[in-house]
């Protein structure tokens, strides 16, 4: 997780691990289908405040990347992601935004 | 109101005064929309999430949809939108022909640009959408992605 602020604008980016199951592959050795396994919703917070909400389905690729730009972040400000996914398991990352280079 | 679905929506306040106290995030308390996400359709998921059709969808000029013409691998198509529009409340992308068309929504409060970039799957070839709902209307543009290998299934 990156956050990088240029100028007023601060761009986010994240690469989530998660295998994003669609819940219709099969098994190759067991020919069973193998249950969905997705990351359902994922919130962004700025200084405590949420800047991004994401709404995903089984469409979005396995480990998602997801990039977002938002205004008003100074380099040190906390930057949190937190994501829970559709059997309930979630976790939260979390960085410093950084001057971008 | 039967006294089943009282309990339940008691339950449901409960466990949000409880997150609430613990300083949880409000977004993930929200319930998930299943039937948008779950729809088969482009249009049925439309109806589903925003309660307009597909044909009540204007098209824009003022809405970049960067997609690749071509996509090898299915599992993996990036999709980049940003839009010029004003007062943009949420960006949506479809892909037409999947299972479930609908593959993301994404809410953009204020002090966040118009712009998300991720990575869809695609069964097949098809249009690419991005709805951006700004000042209460829904725009849109769609762009053909020719699929080589399908990366739902």
């Amino acid at each position: 997780m990156l956050c990088e602020v240029e100028g007023d604008i601060a761009t986010f980016k994240s690469l989530i691990r998660h295998p994003m199951e669609t819940g219709q592959r099969e098994d190759e050795l067991t020919g069973e289908k193998i249950p969905a396994h997705f990351i359902q919703e994922v919130t962004v917070e700025h200084n405590g405040r949420v800047i991004f909400e994401a709404l995903w389905s089984t469409g979005i690729s396995e480990n998602p990347y997801l990039s977002f730009k938002f205004r008003g972040a100074k380099p040190g400000d906390p930057i949190k992601l937190s994501w829970v996914d559709n059997k309930g398991e979630s976790d939260s990352l979390v960085a410093e935004v950084s001057k971008a280079d | 109101m039967n006294k089943t679905r009282r309990l339940w929506l008691q339950a449901a306040l409960a466990l949000g005064a409880l997150a609430a106290s613990l300083g949880m995030p409000r977004a993930l308390l929200a319930a998930w929309p299943k039937a948008p996400f779950t729809a088969r359709d482009a249009d049925a998921a439309l109806r589903d999430l925003f309660g307009i059709s597909e044909t009540a969808l204007i098209p824009s000029d003022k809405i970049l949809l960067d997609v690749p013409d071509v996509a090898e691998n299915g599992t993996i198509v990036p999709v980049m939108v940003t839009s010029e529009l004003e007062g943009v409340e949420s960006i949506t992308l479809l892909a037409n022909k999947n299972p479930h068309p609908m593959t993301s929504s994404y809410l953009i409060p204020k002090g966040t640009l118009a712009y998300v970039a991720t990575r869809i799957k695609m069964q097949e070839t098809a249009d690419v959408v991005a709805v951006v709902k700004a000042n209460g209307k829904f725009y849109s543009v769609a762009k053909r992605v020719q699929v080589a290998i399908g990366g739902c299934s």
